[in-house]
């Protein structure tokens, strides 16, 4: 029987393996060296936050995987022998394959800052990270003030970890305002109103110049690049972004980029070698896509493609439509498909945006100047229909239409006040236009799945 | 903020241990002249009996409940056992012995609480009240920014069942046992609302009044709490006033008042077979004996759980019953929301709620059918089954173990739809509706689960409605109640309660949209043969 070996027991390997088990009677090993079970590594903010049991981050039960015939081993992986088809793992061990999946996702980057080894410095991505913040930030009394470099997704979920447990944050952002290599003016400017409004001491447009230690090798303080001053601190979270964790690679024959090269088949440049999720790199960007997709949803989408090709149903990793969510603080964010920042905006791409008077509530939708295309759509305060705007950006639709159709896109619980009407107003008088916005139809929704 | 929060729970501790010592004080004398007149207007033929509590209780001051409830109960005891020897089946004393005993406490108890109601009412209720508000009210000042903030759930030992769970839990199940079972030994706290049951109906409060009030305060103080947590969320807001309003209105004003009319008490909302004892042969003869408005009471009854029911449940799924409506419901969403991470949600305890709950409706179903043969034949009995039996079994394991002490009792260990996810007959039969024929359905939203399980943590029905939704797929689930907290709290938008269309597809089906890989399933298909 074709043993099915994946490195990785995160959202891409784990899902691979649940496919190949649909598909197949194949013989399948996941080998992780972070924990013994998956867990959803979006979910470890919540475990430190109290709103769940780190057990509740698991979504399958324990006995799932012997069910299943998903066999799992602990160890880390030192070396790939891609002639004789076998891992060594940093016990010595070996273990045979017939075909190997790398799924090792990201680790955080770290840039070389003086100090950036020292005990209370970490970054917040694995399970071990959670247990490095519950040591040296369990609560205010013992760490008294925490600096986080860096100001991506993960980098405002640790400060909203920290502050769950009222300890005071220092949020170093390089930008000169959140995020606004991916979102639009507008909405980072809205963004850093509500990290403030949260009392996060958000800095931005600083660097990090060093991390100073105490004469016990723990932090103490760090040192602003551009100012020169010190903030003194007990824990330091760098949390400047990702890159592929594929350093046990290094010495392989598997050809690295920064990531693990691969094709749209997902095969890197060994036979019966692939790789998939956060550490995978396409040789050619897809579409408007970065060559290296570190996000849950395209982690899951190549899984599944790849547990397809390995069953005989050989398809190209084609992700379709992008989308994205996140949550800052107590704004939720979606986004379907493609919204410029200020940075790499094409020329062509258009912004409406409509904001709430009051409420952290706001959208903008991206379209084509000359052809009204839609292009795509950010909400914040607003949920919307993923269904919805997938249909609509596949059948090419204008933004006259998408806006005529809003209401449908609407996926806020039921009573919820709607925006519809004031956003599609501002649109028509700012363009001119006398789009009418249509009432909810159950017939079109249900047209969208 | 901290310290008005920490007096707020010292003088709630405070309402609460006068409330527990209450029972203690005070004295039951029991005199000759009383006696007479109770054996007069009870029509007491029993010598034994009579002479018994002459000699044990008459005439003398006894300073506790408990002794005063002993004496007549083992009168009661000692002299039906002589008599049903001897066959003198007129002297035996068939009141429900602590039912008996509580009538005569009620009447001869004396003491400060008697005394004092309004300044004991204060120290009890008033104290709780004001306490819990001074708890919950600040957290508008600490918490200023609206949202989710299920912060230190799983890390406070009153949540996550830890020491303090294990005392509310002792001290719920202990009020519920001296409730349903021993009403003479809380005959002080009927006391505190003797005022209040005189105003609406003019009779003194009996436990039940006791405890009808009591669940009115305590929902109205957590749904302040809920009002302020959920205030971002207008469907909770509605939900909340909803279940509120039923409980005060429907649930407890009405029925009162309707007694004070001499009409019979019920209540409008409460559906058979919740509503369990709804057949039986007393109440529907007091019903019928009540006329016109009876008749009508017995019609609406009946057409509350055969058409409105279903036919709500199939526009708007069972949630309209369950977590808009229902007192049990009522009670879950509003004290019971600090503890509705607790439910299991485990692939085996699935397996058990299917058997159980489908059990009791069962149980119920058959006895009701049992005591209606029995009403129109006349027969005491169905295949050697006592009609009186099954009641009186059906009554104390579910009517009050289940859906009293465990319901309500093990909110703090088990979460606080124990007896809505495992027991509730009314909730099996709107489930099955729910899941075959309605409308309702948890959209899930296209591709944007992270798996993160916040929705499977806080459903307390103990779903786990992120299997559902990492897969792209709807949720339809006889259990779902629809309070809508796992929308509420899912950090991306993925989860929407609607009433949409009954058509199996779109409520079951898995949407290949989720891949973002633009699968064509017939191509698939093409592709394999």
């Amino acid at each position: 029987m074709e043993h099915i070996v994946i490195i990785g027991n995160g959202i891409s390997g784990v899902t691979a393996a649940r496919h190949i088990r649909k598909l197949s009677d194949k013989r399948i090993t996941i080998i992780s060296a972070e924990t013994e079970y998956f867990f959803s590594r979006t979910a470890l903010m919540y475990v430190y936050m109290g709103h769940m049991k780190f057990e509740h981050t698991q979504p399958y039960e324990n006995w799932f995987w012997k069910k299943n015939r998903i066999e799992l081993k602990k160890g880390f992986v030192s070396q790939v022998k891609d002639a004789s088809k076998e891992l060594v793992f940093a016990s010595g061990e070996t273990m045979k394959y017939d075909k190997l999946i790398i799924a090792t996702g990201s680790k955080p980057n770290k840039f070389g800052w003086p100090g950036q080894d020292l005990d209370g410095v970490m970054g917040m991505y694995h399970r071990q990270d959670l247990e490095n913040l519950e040591k040296y930030a369990p609560n205010n009394k013992v760490c008294k003030r925490a600096v986080i470099v860096g100001g991506g997704l993960i980098g405002i979920e640790l400060a909203e970890m920290l502050q769950s447990r009222d300890i005071p944050v220092t949020f170093l952002v390089r930008e000169t305002s959140f995020w606004n290599g991916v979102l639009p003016a507008g909405e980072s400017a809205m963004i850093n109103e509500h990290i403030k409004e949260h009392h996060i001491d958000l800095r931005l447009g600083v660097n990090l110049q060093e991390i100073k230690a105490d004469e016990n090798g723990k932090v103490k303080s760090i040192i602003i690049k551009e100012t020169g001053e010190e903030i003194e601190c007990t824990v330091v979270g760098l949390t400047a972004g990702v890159s592929p964790n594929v350093d046990f690679l290094k010495d392989s024959n598997i050809e690295l980029g920064r990531g693990v090269k691969v094709n749209r088949k997902l095969e890197t440049n060994i036979k019966d070698i692939y790789a998939i999720g956060d550490c995978a790199e396409q040789h050619e960007p897809i579409g408007q896509r970065r060559p290296i997709e570190a996000v849950w949803y395209t982690g899951r989408m190549m899984g599944e493609t790849l547990a397809q090709t390995l069953c005989g149903n050989p398809r190209d990793y084609n992700p379709g439509h992008w989308f994205n969510s996140a949550k800052f603080l107590d704004i939720e964010y979606q986004t379907y498909g493609w919204v410029f920042g200020e940075r790499g905006r094409p020329a062509y791409e258009q912004h409406f945006h409509w904001k709430h008077p009051e409420k952290h509530i706001c959208i903008t939708i991206a379209f084509h100047k000359e052809s009204k295309l839609f292009l795509g759509i950010n909400t914040f305060g607003i949920r919307m229909r993923h269904h919805a705007f997938d249909k609509w950006l596949t059948e090419e639709r204008s933004v006259e239409y998408v806006l005529e159709h809003l209401a449908d896109a609407n996926f806020d619980p039921e009573f919820y006040k709607l925006h519809e009407k004031t956003i599609v107003a501002q649109f028509n008088q700012e363009h001119n236009t006398n789009i009418q916005l249509k009432k909810r139809s159950w017939k079109r929704i249900f047209q969208f799945s | 903020m901290k310290t008005l929060q920490n007096i707020g729970i010292s003088l709630l501790l405070i309402g609460l241990a006068i409330f527990t010592i209450l029972p203690f004080i005070g004295s039951y004398n029991l005199s000759a002249e009383k006696f007479d007149e109770i054996v007069q207007n009870k029509g007491i033929k029993s010598e034994l009996f009579i002479a018994d509590v002459k000699n044990s209780t008459v005439g003398k001051e006894i300073t506790n409940p408990f002794t005063f409830s002993s004496n007549l109960i083992n009168a009661i005891a000692t002299s039906n056992e002589t008599h049903k020897q001897n066959n003198e089946w007129d002297k035996v004393i068939w009141d429900k012995p602590h039912s008996f005993s509580y009538a005569i406490a009620k009447d001869v108890g004396s003491g400060p609480v008697r005394e004092n109601k309004g300044l004991f009412w204060f120290l009890t209720f008033g104290l709780g009240i004001i306490g819990a508000l001074m708890f919950i009210i600040p957290e508008l000042y600490r918490k200023p920014i609206p949202g989710i903030k299920n912060n230190g759930v799983w890390l406070n030992p009153s949540t996550n069942r830890g020491w303090i769970a294990w005392f509310a839990f002792i001290f719920l199940v202990g009020f519920y046992v001296l409730l349903y079972f021993f009403p003479d030994y809380i005959v002080n706290w009927t006391y505190l609302v003797d005022p209040i049951s005189e105003s609406i109906s003019g009779n003194a409060a009996s436990q039940w009044f006791l405890y009808g009030f009591l669940y009115c305060v305590v929902m109205t103080v957590m749904a302040i709490r809920m009002y302020i947590k959920y205030r971002h969320n207008k469907y909770q807001m509605l939900r909340t006033t909803s279940v509120l309003f039923f409980q005060i209105v429907f649930a407890f004003l009405i029925p009162e008042i309707l007694v004070s009319f001499e009409k019979p008490w019920y209540d409008f909302k409460n559906a058979f077979p919740l509503d369990y004892d709804f057949f039986f042969q007393w109440n529907i003869n007091d019903l019928i004996a009540n006329g016109g408005f009876g008749l009508f009471i017995l019609v609406w009854g009946i057409l509350l759980t055969i058409v409105v029911v279903p036919v709500m449940v199939y526009f708007f799924g069972k949630r309209w019953y369950c977590s808009w409506v229902c007192g049990c419901g009522g009670l879950a969403e509003t004290l019971g929301d600090p503890y509705r991470q607790l439910s299991d949600k485990s692939l085996r305890s699935w397996k058990v709620e299917r058997w159980l709950i489908h059990g009791v409706l069962v149980f119920a179903v058959v006895m009701t059918g049992i005591t209606l043969y029995a009403f129109f034949t006349g027969a005491d009995a169905v295949l050697g089954i006592k009609t009186q039996t099954i009641q009186d079994t059906y009554g104390f394991l579910i009517g009050s173990i289940f859906a009293g002490v465990i319901g309500t009792g093990f909110y703090p260990i088990f979460g606080n739809r124990v007896w809505c996810r495992f027991g509730c007959p009314l909730a099996a039969y709107l489930g099955i509706v729910q899941r075959f024929k309605s409308k309702f359905r948890i959209t899930t939203n296209g591709g944007q689960c992270i798996s993160c399980g916040n929705c499977s943590t806080y459903c307390e029905q103990g779903i786990d409605v992120r299997a559902y939704a990492q897969k792209g797929q709807n949720i339809v689930r006889s259990s779902c109640v629809g309070c809508g907290i796992c929308s509420a709290v899912c950090p991306r938008g993925v989860l929407k309660l609607e009433n949409g269309s009954d058509d199996g597809a779109t409520r079951h089906e898995i949407p290949e949209v989720i891949l973002g890989n633009d699968v064509n399933l017939f191509d698939m298909l093409e592709e394999n043969k």
